[in-house]
């Protein structure tokens, strides 16, 4: 993780050191997925391309790109091409803008002629993205439409149906339309990217009449930037949380030294305001699933007191964790993320102390911590870096906070029991484990791209992948949901098995969510996986367990299930179970009958 | 703006954009010289020297340059224009 290639960025830098920069990302040594992007383009695309491989490497994912030829877009898409159907994309983007609009209307044009052209005009785009859907049937990320650089009638471009402002809007909010009905189909929203960069610079016809780059090329870096994010998103690489401090963070002032009545938020004064106003945008993360931690040096009464402040937005009640104390704030980050079941690096670090971005960014690898200079830019600075960037919303993901909470309540419930399978058996838990079913294809393949500690392969997954193997008789699927008496836990875990030859089915992929850790759904999983396996006559399952920088924790999940190992290869180990040796395992979830 | 210091910032330049630290330029530079320097390189190369003598160059200005020599004149002359 380079913090150069955070926002704020310098896009000159980038650039021009992009060589030396990818170096030092594959030199740092992550571990990469490696993804295949094709790039079709209505304009040039090469340093479109090379920007997007240094935030790609930046957030875990090693591209290998096709790039079309110059202008090709529409018949790389609408043709048969034999070398990107080698290629196999796991994502096609089509990087258009409004040089590739073939024509406007004229001022004599009457209304149906307008349309006509509007018809005509989305039918080119929308030919193209279903021919790709077709053939290729992966994520298709599309440019909506910058605005134009002149403006014939003025301001009245955005009202009359001739003018090409409004001839733009129509199509982009038709490519909104598209968007929203249809699954693994993401707008880059030029429109707005251009509007944020400035449109007359982002418009400079220097660059494409020299270059035929249809922006200008020191903007190009803030349009990879928006690219990359929606594909880490879609490869479920996105952030979960923040951990954020208090003093001169969420209020104005020291509360230790100034007291509640000292510290600035609210409507008082310039200052209370900016901090009411970003405690309102991040307390708006709920609403995406976020989920907000405090990590402040702070008497912890001196925290509470501040929340309480009758002018604060956020409310005690608003955060999973609140570590007020006295300890390094990378200690306390670390304990947060493992209360929470995350990774650290899962969450984002927000404090105005540069001091403590660096000790927390240097003690744990992997960690964001966005420069924040002064209050003003705070929310810019956070927002612009696309850490939530949303291309599926899932009901989980807006019922997170509320499931963090019941968490909480379960580990206060665990402290009175002192047998664990009495206090299992006291959360009354009801499984829910059936094939895959339509409703539930996003949030599966969602899960498999975000899942990295309970997971054996490591196997990703697209909504089309998923769709495919649950229609295939070749593969046994199921899914699994856990409710108990503090609520849903929603779709925590996932199976795949491939059948072999007639009687041998291999588990391609095992995953769990990390909430639902020791509460023996695997167990559950597994009697209901062997009762399938047995229905189709099946007598041996495989399972293989590849080791990764994050999965030390399943590394025995196979022997735990009777399974015996049969080979060892460098990390990589394969097990098998004859299941008519097999038990069930399962003693405390009461799971559907079917 | 000296001749001298001119080199010395696109030397700099050169070396970034082709991750290349033997580049040393002359007058007669030219594409043919350096194996990566492409018209799409090209672009990076004027970007970035727009950017470090912020400066803008006009397009018909950037047709005509033949090699590194004729980029340096042009540097100082919109220098001492300003």
């Amino acid at each position: 993780m380079l913090k150069e290639l955070l926002y704020p960025f310098d896009p000159n830098h980038l650039l021009e050191n992009k060589r030396k920069i990818k170096k030092q990302l594959l030199e740092e040594g992550a571990s990469f997925v490696e993804k295949k992007i094709a790039i079709l383009g209505g304009s040039t695309t090469a340093a479109i391309k090379q920007m997007m491989e240094l935030f790609l490497l930046n957030n875990g994912i090693r591209p290998e790109f096709y790039e079309s030829e110059y202008n090709k877009f529409y018949e790389d898409a609408v043709f048969d091409n034999e070398e990107l159907k080698q290629f196999a994309p796991d994502i096609i983007y089509v990087c258009t803008s409004n040089r590739n609009i073939t024509s406007y209307p004229q001022l004599n044009d009457d209304e149906e002629t307008v349309n006509r052209l509007l018809e005509t005009e989305y039918d080119k785009f929308h030919s193209v993205w279903t021919s790709l859907k077709e053939r290729y049937g992966c994520p298709i990320i599309q440019n909506n439409f910058e605005l134009p650089m002149y403006r014939l009638m003025g301001n009245r471009e955005a009202s009359d149906v001739h003018g090409k402002v409004h001839f733009i809007h129509e199509l982009n909010n038709r490519f909104a339309d598209y968007a929203q009905k249809n699954d693994n189909f993401y707008l880059c929203d030029l429109e707005y990217i251009s509007a944020d960069y400035g449109l007359k610079e982002w418009s400079d016809p220097f660059y494409f009449h020299m270059y035929k780059y249809a922006m200008n090329v020191n903007a190009i870096p803030y349009l990879s930037f928006n690219v990359a994010n929606i594909i880490k998103s879609i490869f479920g690489k996105n952030k979960k949380g923040f951990v954020l401090d208090l003093d001169n963070t969420l209020w104005g002032g020291v509360i230790g030294d100034d007291g509640v009545e000292g510290i600035k938020v609210g409507p008082e004064e310039p200052e209370g305001q900016f901090y009411a106003e970003f405690q309102r945008y991040l307390k708006e993360h709920k609403q995406l699933g976020i989920i907000l931690n405090i990590d402040s040096k702070n008497e912890y009464e001196n925290a509470i007191a501040g929340l309480k402040h009758p002018d604060s937005e956020l409310s005690e009640d608003d955060f999973i964790e609140i570590k007020a104390n006295w300890d390094p704030k990378d200690r306390n980050f670390e304990e947060i993320a493992r209360e929470l079941d995350l990774l650290p690096e899962s969450l984002v670090f927000v404090d105005d102390n540069p001091a403590e971005r660096h000790i927390v960014t240097e003690q744990l690898k992997g960690v964001c911590a966005p420069e924040l200079d002064v209050t003003q830019h705070f929310i810019q600075y956070l927002d612009r870096n696309g850490f939530f960037e949303v291309t599926t919303l899932s009901k989980d993901d807006l019922k997170r906070n509320e499931m963090y909470k019941e968490n909480m309540e379960r580990v206060k419930a665990q402290a009175s029991f002192t047998d664990y399978k009495d206090y299992l058996l006291s959360l009354q838990m009801q499984g829910i484990i059936k094939p895959f079913e339509p409703m539930y294809y996003e949030r599966i393949s969602q899960l498999s791209n975000k899942s990295n500690q309970y997971n054996l392969t490591t196997r990703r997954y697209t909504v089309n992948d998923i769709e495919a193997m649950a229609n295939d008789e070749k593969f046994i699927t199921l899914y699994g949901k856990l409710l108990d008496r503090f609520g849903d836990n929603g779709l925590v875990t996932v199976t795949i098995g491939q059948l072999e030859g007639n009687d041998v089915c291999r588990i391609t992929l095992w995953i769990m969510s990390c909430r639902v850790l020791k509460r023996d759904m695997e167990y559950a999983m597994m009697d209901k996986f062997v009762r399938r396996c047995k229905e189709k006559g099946i007598r041996t399952i495989i399972g293989d367990y590849y080791p990764t920088a994050k999965n030390a924790m399943v590394k025995e999940f196979y022997a735990l299930h009777g399974f015996t190992k049969e080979a060892e290869d460098d990390g990589h180990t394969v097990w098998t179970l004859n299941v008519d040796d097999y038990m069930n395992k399962n003693e405390v979830i009461e799971v559907n009958d079917d | 703006m000296t001749r001298e210091y001119v080199y010395q910032q696109m030397n700099r330049i050169f070396r970034n954009v082709f991750d290349d630290e033997s580049i040393e330029l002359h007058d007669e530079t030219n594409a043919e010289d350096i194996e990566d320097w492409d018209s799409l390189e090209q672009i990076n190369l004027i970007v970035a020297i727009e950017n470090e003598f912020e400066m803008m160059f006009d397009m018909v200005e950037v047709a005509e340059l033949a090699n590194v020599g004729e980029m340096v004149d042009l540097i100082l002359k919109k220098d001492s224009n300003e």
